[in-house]
């Protein structure tokens, strides 16, 4: 079975067709210039607004917070510029946006809960920071990585890192326990979610894994109901990592995690092997397993509980009844920035901070942010099409799979589509670990599109030499 | 601040944030369709195809184009410049055969500017001239038909 997805025609470069030049792609970097001053003015400009409407006059620190936001988008393009030239246009703009108005909507619920004198927060300063840490990680994998496939060649070592990072919360010392999960370390005042972390390195270690074993996975097995699945003795690698995220499930008691760790392996599985059979076996086991969960954790039983019926008991379902409030309230259009009331929710600063946005920019507002992460996604896979090796690919659907998966499984859970799993909010929640690893997540994605929009490097032919006669065999 | 001037900036925020999503769609939309045969590359190209049929006449006999003559790919030819030519099923050959009896790398034809060389990469089941399995690399002439698989390349002049 050859790489699972087709290469486009015209995409393909000496296909032995004969005739035709190298389709060269354009690098678009003045384009992604402009969509970044756009970006900027995004971040910049929800924050004076929030000041605007909650104080009459643009804040005093926004010479910071605008000047730090412009100063980490001008070095990551710059980066860009020099290390990833032929990179895909859109996806740094994106991701500056959101982080923007994340950054904004964080000082704006910071305003809120200073005023109601909250235990919490504030949460803004940090969360620059760390921003600031994510894009000078982001142009380390850029500056460091100059091939991604030199990722392959440490598959295994990226498996044990990866699995390393699950397990420190687990560690007694420095892993804490926060409302129930077990997912933090805790060390020298900071704490860290390693499982962002570990989330990036897995992906990693999926793809070059699939990527050599995927012929025995995909050419072996029974056909049954029409589809094709696997034999008995391929399923080891499912049934690991199905165990693994029902493991994170029992201990760290981490339902969005183990969702999404199961959720890209399936989906990696299937890609690589083109064989749906995964797709309903992967599907059917977690069902199997969130069944179990469901009768044998009360807090699973909870989360389901709150999805189904959550005013049916009010008072334990606050947060998720007040978010339903908080977009009803929010409608169409929204209160505006600053207006709204999202600190009546909880944790409004991180898992809930899409409905807070809900709320000040309703659903139109809403609609254009998930559209964002749609196009980070979009661009993920279209990179993927266009590279030309398989870890590549793997690599690069992976990645936009388990941004596209964590997008779904906590807004969804927050907008009550499915039941509410904690897992941050690409790039707009308040959290350092997650911030730091999307932006890894999208240097990787920028690495591999450069890769594969670069023109074909031209083929240096040796002038034939009559008189040695030296058979050049590379 | 009014009433009204704070609803003026909300939809204005609004209207920031569509004009963004939309400038990417048009980003998106004219890199589908902006991808273009580089002019450069192609003149860089030319100056070297006439030098091509010089070398060939120099030595009669020498092939210009491989030829793909059974197969799911028949009919598919290659003008041979020097380079290396990899065959297979993968993606990262010089032609992609869509063949399920080939191997991902199968075989590939190397020149030394004098003649073509046929090189089996280690595939399962093999690279025939005539009925003879290739073990190691073998000079072609042009007409001499190469089996893998169900299909059947040669060189031709």
């Amino acid at each position: 079975m050859s790489v699972s997805t087709p290469t486009p025609p015209g995409r393909s470069r000496g296909t032995g067709s004969g005739s035709g030049g190298a389709i060269v792609h354009r690098t678009r970097r003045t384009a992604e210039l402009m969509l970044l001053i756009l970006a900027l003015a995004i971040g910049v400009g929800a924050y004076a607004i929030v000041g605007l409407a909650r104080e009459g006059s643009i804040p005093a620190d926004i010479v910071v917070y605008g000047g730090g936001l412009t100063a980490l988008a001008v070095a990551a393009h710059v980066v860009r510029r020099f290390f990833a030239p032929y990179a895909d246009p859109v996806l740094l703009p994106i991701a500056v946006a959101l982080n923007g108005i994340g950054l904004a909507m964080i000082q704006r619920i910071d305003m809120s809960l200073e005023a109601s004198d909250s235990p919490f927060g504030p949460f803004g300063p940090s969360q620059l920071l760390w921003s600031a840490v994510g894009v000078a990680l982001f142009c380390a994998v850029l500056v460091v990585i100059r091939d991604h496939r030199r990722l392959q060649t440490l598959t295994y070592t990226w498996g044990l890192v990866g699995l390393g990072l699950l397990i420190l919360p687990l560690l007694p010392g420095i892993g804490v326990n926060i409302n129930g999960s077990r997912i933090w370390i805790s060390m020298l005042g900071f704490s860290f979610q390693p499982g962002e972390i570990a989330k990036v390195c897995l992906v990693v270690f999926f793809a070059g894994y699939l990527v050599v074993n995927r012929d025995a996975l995909a050419l072996a097995g029974k056909r049954f109901l029409g589809i094709d699945f696997p034999r008995g003795r391929d399923l080891g690698p499912i049934l690991v990592a199905w165990a693994a995220s029902l493991g994170i499930l029992v201990f760290q008691r981490d339902l969005g995690s183990s969702l999404l760790f199961f959720g890209i392996f399936v989906v990696l599985l299937y890609v690589s092997t083109e064989r749906p059979g995964w797709l309903f076996l992967g599907g059917g086991m977690f069902l199997g397993g969130a069944y179990a969960g469901y009768y044998l954790f009360g807090h699973v039983r909870n989360r389901v509980e709150g999805w189904l019926d959550p005013f049916g008991d009010i008072d334990t379902y606050a947060q998720i009844v007040q978010a339903q409030y908080g977009l009803a309230w929010g409608s169409l259009l929204g209160r505006g920035l600053g207006e709204g009331s999202p600190t009546l929710v909880s944790y409004a600063w991180s898992d809930f901070i899409a409905t807070a946005l809900g709320e000040e920019l309703g659903l139109t507002g809403l609609m254009a942010i998930i559209l964002l992460y749609a196009f980070i996604v979009e661009r993920g896979l279209r990179t993927a099409l266009i590279c030309r090796d398989a870890f590549g690919k793997l690599l690069a659907v992976g990645l936009a799979v388990s941004l596209a998966l964590q997008v779904f499984v906590v807004i969804g859970g927050v907008t009550r589509l499915i039941p509410l799993t904690g897992l941050t909010t690409p790039f707009l929640s308040a959290g350092g670990s997650s911030l730091v690893a999307n932006w890894a997540i999208i240097a990787l994605l920028l690495r591999i599109s450069d890769h594969a929009r670069r023109p074909p490097p031209e083929v240096w032919a040796p002038e034939p030499d009559d008189a040695t006669q030296v058979v050049k065999l590379r | 601040m009014s009433e009204f001037t704070l609803t003026l900036i909300k939809f204005g925020f609004l209207a920031l944030l569509w004009i963004f999503v939309l400038s990417i769609v048009s980003v998106i939309r004219s890199d589908l369709f902006g991808a273009r045969v580089d002019p450069g590359q192609l003149a860089k190209e030319s100056p070297r195809a006439p030098k091509q049929p010089k070398q060939s006449k120099r030595r009669r006999g020498v092939p210009t184009q491989l030829v793909i003559t059974e197969g799911s790919n028949a009919g598919q030819t290659l003008p041979l410049s020097g380079e290396t030519i990899t065959l297979g099923r993968g993606t990262d050959t010089t032609i992609r055969l869509d063949d399920d009896y080939v191997s991902s790398r199968h075989a590939r034809f190397v020149t030394n500017g004098e003649e073509w060389f046929v090189e089996d990469m280690g595939s399962t089941n093999g690279t025939y001239i005539g009925s003879s399995r290739v073990t190691r690399t073998t000079v072609i002439n042009a007409g001499t038909a190469v089996r893998m698989g169900k299909t059947v390349v040669e060189l031709r002049k």
